[in-house]
């Protein structure tokens, strides 16, 4: 069976933007990326993978057709990683009534 | 609800002042910018791109999460993509509620939920070179994790 696989970020650098991958019937999300992982030296630990546009697991099997995107760790927004604010506090609302109520 | 990826320059206040109802307490806005330095390395200029299709419905997915489980009224989530220079907007959202506490918390998660998830990436352009941004760790759920 044949699947179209989509690269973005660093990935693309590798792989171009995109490729008709054969593979074995039955096969999955984690063999085809076996299949990539001696072609590039990156951090393959760190990768997501879409299968037709919503994020998959290493077992899920693939079919004739499919969209599989290999993904690196996302950076949209406006800050570097590294960089993100402290957790929200647990203490949520609901500690804060009486504090100036109505005041919104 | 408005959920936008986009390629003009994005109208902050002018998307503002379309979310303020008659019902809302307040208007929390996270307008996220592009800086002129990465770690001290001048910036010149970045470049976002997207897996657009997941992208937008990633984003869609979260706007709905924040209205269901903040109880927020409204959301909008705008994302640019391509060149942007220093000081333009790169993301913008706006979360409308009629008490001040859901509408911080709504905006806070949705920056910090879109930076991990939403398939974006930026090249960061310096004078000396480019290169990806590094990106935040997927959430354990979403890695794949490598096949070995």
């Amino acid at each position: 069976m044949r699947v179209k696989v989509l690269y973005f970020g660093v990935l693309k650098d590798y792989f171009g933007e995109g490729a008709d991958v054969g593979l074995p019937e039955g096969a999955t999300v984690a063999e085809l990326l076996a299949q990539h992982e001696d072609r590039a030296q990156i951090a393959w630990k760190s990768i997501a993978v879409a299968l037709n546009r919503d994020y998959s697991k290493l077992t899920d099997v693939l079919h004739e057709g499919d969209e599989v995107a290999l993904l690196p760790p996302v950076s949209g927004g406006c800050y570097a990683h590294g960089e993100s604010l402290a957790p929200l506090a647990k203490t949520s609302s609901k500690s804060l009534s009486g504090v100036g109520k109505n005041a919104d | 609800m408005r959920i936008e990826l986009t390629r003009e320059k994005i109208d902050a206040p002018g998307i503002v002042a379309t979310m303020k109802a008659g019902e809302d307490g307040a208007v929390v806005v996270f307008d996220g910018i592009v800086r002129d330095n990465t770690r001290g390395r001048k910036t010149l200029f970045l470049d976002y791109e997207a897996y657009e299709e997941m992208a937008l419905t990633q984003m869609r997915a979260l706007a709905d999460k924040a209205v269901a489980d903040f109880g927020v009224r409204d959301v909008v989530v705008v994302h640019r993509l391509g060149k942007l220079e220093v000081g333009e907007t790169s993301v913008l959202i706006v979360v409308a509620s009629a008490h001040r506490a859901a509408a911080f918390d709504a905006c806070r998660w949705l920056i910090d939920t879109l930076k991990k998830t939403v398939p974006i990436w930026k090249k960061e352009h310096f004078v000396d070179g480019a290169v990806w941004a590094d990106g935040d760790p997927f959430p354990e759920e979403i890695v794949a994790g490598g096949a070995r």
